[in-house]
C-alpha cells in the first residue's frame, strides 16, 4: 500500500475561469473517477480538498475559487511552482444511462465538468446546466462548447444565458426529454430542490457533499455526517438521492474544524 | 465467549474503538459500535473549544500512522449533546475521553461530562502533540498523573480509567502511582514518539504540527511491553492498546495482560468492519486452541 502522504508536482499550467477562479494543471496520472478529489498542500500553510475538475492522459487539473488563507495563497502561485497532492479519494459518481443531465451551482461545477467529459466520451447525451450569479463568475463554457457537450446557463442578472434558477432549467429539460440519470453538485439548497425535482419525475440522482475534511482517508472523523455517521471522504462525497434523504444535517448545518455545529 | 468486563461495565466484546479516531460525533461512534465495537471512546475534549493543529495532521509511512491533530474539539459543554446523541443510540458503552492543561481543570471536565453519563470517563494524561503549548504530558510524572487522577475521582462517580504514555522509562511506576491515586482501570498506551517525516521534495516536516505520534504495526512491540509492564504493576484493568490490527494482535495484548484492546490506526488498514473481523479471528484462535473464555488467555505470558 502507498503511504498517505503528498508528492510533490510541479503546475504546468494555469487557466484562469472566471473571476477569482484559477484551475491549476499538473501533468502526473492522477487515474481519479469523476466526483473524486485530492488534497493539495501548500508547505508550512494547510492543506484543503478539491475536487478533480479535468483529466487526460497524464493530466489532471483542479479548480481553485480565491474564498480563504489557503486559496489566496493558491492564486499567487506561478507555473513552475510545486505543491503537494495527495489522492485521489471518495467514491466518485457512478456513469450510467443514455442521457443525463449535470446541475452546477459556482464552483461546483469543477467536478461535474469531468464527468460531463468522460460520460460525453462514452457515448452518454449530457446537458450540463450551469449557474452563478454573475457572467464573470462562470467556468467552464468554452471548454464544454468546444467539447461538444450542450450547455444551459443560467445567471442570477441575466448577463449571460437565461435569467432565473439551475433548477428551472432542470424541470424544462426533464419535462420535454427522456433522461435517465441526473447529477449535482453545488449549494446544498440547491441540490435539496434538485432532490425533490427528481422525486417527482421519478429519476435516479446523485449529489456531492462537502463537509469540513482533515485527513481525507476515513480515520480522523472530522467529515462524518448526522445521524449516519458516513464519511463523506470514504463513504462519499457522492450519494444516491435515497441516502442523501438519509443524511438529517443535509442542507441544514455541518461541523466546523473543532467539530462545532454550525449552520449553513 | 467474548465477553468481559472493565470495572463493572459489560462488554459484549473487547474490541473497543480507541480515543481520536472517527469519535468527533456521536453519530460517528453509533456507526462504529453498529459495525461491531463492544465499546468506543470518545475523542478528547477540553473545557474550551480547540481547532486544532492546521493540516496535515495525519500521514502514514511504511510501518504505522502518525499524528498531530492538536487536540481539536468543540469543548466539554457541546460535546454533551453528542454523547447523548450515542448513548440514545447505542447499547455498546461509551468511555468519555477528557484532557486539560491544567490539574483544576481536569475535575471541572470530569464533572460535567458526567452528565452525560458515559459508562467510563477516559483521562488522558499523555497527547504528545501539544508539548509545544502544554510542556511535558502529566504521564510522565507519577506525582502529577496521580494528581490528576485524583481530582477526576474526586468529581465523578463514573469509573475512571487513566492513558499512559508509552514514552517514558518506566510505565509501571505511573500506572502504579495512578493506582493508588484511585483510577478503577488504565488505557495503555498513547502514541508514541514523537516522530517527524520530511518531504524531501518540500524541504519540510510533513506534519503542521512537524513531530506527530506514531501508532499503527510501528509501535505494537511497544505497547504489549508497556501493557505487560503495567499488569505487573497493578491489579486494575487495562485497555491494551496500539497497533492492533489482527485477532492474533489482540489475543498477544490480552496475553500480556490487557483486559480489552483498543483500536485506532487499524480502521485505516482493515476499514471500520475490523472490529468484527478482529472478533471473528479471536474466536477462531480461541477455538483451534481450546479456549472458551478471554480468562484463561489474560496474562499467561507472565510467571516463568
Amino acid at each position: 500500500m502507498e503511504n498517505e502522504q503528498p508528492i510533490m508536482l510541479k503546475i504546468e499550467n494555469i487557466v484562469e475561469e472566471a473571476n477569482d477562479l484559477k484551475s491549476f494543471v499538473f501533468e502526473y496520472n492522477l487515474n481519479a473517477k469523476p466526483g473524486q478529489f485530492i488534497i493539495a498542500w501548500l508547505p508550512r500553510i494547510d492543506e484543503k480538498p478539491f475536487g478533480v475538475a479535468f483529466q487526460a492522459k497524464n493530466k489532471f487539473a483542479i479548480t481553485v475559487s480565491k474564498v480563504g488563507k489557503f486559496t489566496k495563497k493558491m492564486h499567487k502561485l506561478e507555473v513552475g511552482d510545486k505543491i503537494g497532492i495527495r489522492g485521489p479519494y471518495g467514491n466518485g459518481f457512478n456513469i450510467k444511462g443514455r442521457r443525463i443531465a449535470l446541475v452546477a451551482g459556482g464552483y461546483g461545477a469543477a467536478p461535474l465538468a469531468f464527468l460531463a467529459d468522460e460520460a460525453h466520451k462514452k457515448g452518454i447525451i449530457v446537458d450540463f446546466i450551469i449557474g452563478a450569479k454573475t457572467k464573470a463568475l462562470l467556468p467552464y463554457i468554452e471548454r464544454m462548447k468546444k467539447a461538444g457537450i450542450t450547455t444551459h446557463i443560467c445567471t442570477d442578472d441575466g448577463s449571460c444565458g437565461i435569467k432565473g434558477f439551475t433548477t428551472d432549467v432542470l424541470k424544462k429539460i426533464l419535462k420535454e426529454n427522456k433522461i435517465d440519470m441526473v447529477y449535482t453538485c453545488g449549494p446544498e439548497i440547491m441540490m435539496k430542490f434538485v432532490i425533490d425535482i427528481c422525486d417527482a419525475h421519478n429519476i435516479p440522482c446523485e449529489i456531492s457533499l462537502e463537509r469540513y475534511m482533515k485527513c481525507g482517508f476515513g480515520i480522523c472523523g472530522q467529515c462524518c455526517v448526522d445521524p449516519t455517521g458516513w464519511r463523506i471522504c470514504k463513504d462519499g462525497p457522492v450519494f444516491a438521492k435515497q441516502q442523501a434523504k438519509q443524511i438529517t444535517e443535509f442542507a441544514k448545518y455541518k461541523r466546523d474544524a473543532s467539530g462545532k455545529k454550525v449552520k449553513l | 465467549m467474548l465477553n468481559i468486563r472493565l470495572k463493572g461495565v459489560r462488554l459484549e466484546n473487547p474490541t473497543v474503538l480507541a480515543s481520536g479516531i472517527l469519535g468527533v460525533s456521536g453519530a460517528s461512534l453509533v456507526n462504529i459500535a453498529n459495525h461491531g465495537a463492544g465499546a468506543v471512546t470518545s475523542k478528547s475534549v477540553s473545557l474550551e473549544e480547540r481547532k486544532g493543529h492546521p493540516c496535515p495532521i495525519l500521514l502514514t509511512f511504511e510501518a504505522g500512522v502518525m499524528n498531530a491533530v492538536g487536540l481539536s474539539n468543540p469543548g466539554v459543554e457541546k460535546i454533551i449533546e453528542e454523547l447523548e446523541h450515542y448513548k440514545q443510540n447505542s447499547d455498546a458503552p461509551l468511555i468519555a475521553s477528557i484532557f486539560a492543561s491544567k490539574t483544576k481543570d481536569f475535575g471541572i471536565a470530569a464533572k460535567k461530562i458526567s452528565e452525560a453519563k458515559p459508562d467510563i470517563i477516559e483521562a488522558n494524561i499523555s497527547c504528545p502533540n501539544v508539548e509545544a503549548e502544554f510542556g511535558k504530558p502529566f504521564a510522565a510524572d507519577p506525582k502529577m498523573a496521580a494528581a490528576v487522577t485524583k481530582v477526576v475521582k474526586k468529581n465523578t462517580k463514573i469509573p475512571v480509567f487513566v492513558k499512559l504514555s508509552p514514552n517514558v522509562p518506566n510505565i509501571g511506576m505511573i500506572a502504579k502511582a495512578v493506582e493508588k491515586a484511585g483510577a478503577d482501570g488504565i488505557t495503555a498506551v498513547n502514541t508514541a514518539g514523537p516522530g517527524m517525516v520530511i518531504n524531501i521534495d518540500a524541504g519540510k516536516p510533513l506534519l503542521a504540527n512537524k513531530v506527530g505520534g506514531i501508532s499503527g504495526p510501528a509501535i505494537k512491540p511497544i505497547a504489549v511491553k508497556c501493557v505487560y509492564d503495567v499488569y505487573e504493576a497493578v491489579k486494575i484493568p487495562i485497555i491494551g492498546t496500539g497497533g492492533i490490527t489482527t485477532g492474533r494482535d489482540a489475543v498477544e495484548m490480552i496475553m500480556a495482560g490487557a483486559t480489552a484492546v483498543g483500536i485506532g490506526s487499524g480502521v485505516y488498514y482493515r476499514g471500520i468492519e475490523i472490529f468484527q473481523r478482529v472478533c471473528d479471528e479471536i474466536v477462531e484462535f480461541m477455538e483451534e486452541n481450546n479456549y472458551s473464555s478471554l480468562k484463561q488467555i489474560r496474562g499467561i505470558a507472565h510467571g516463568k
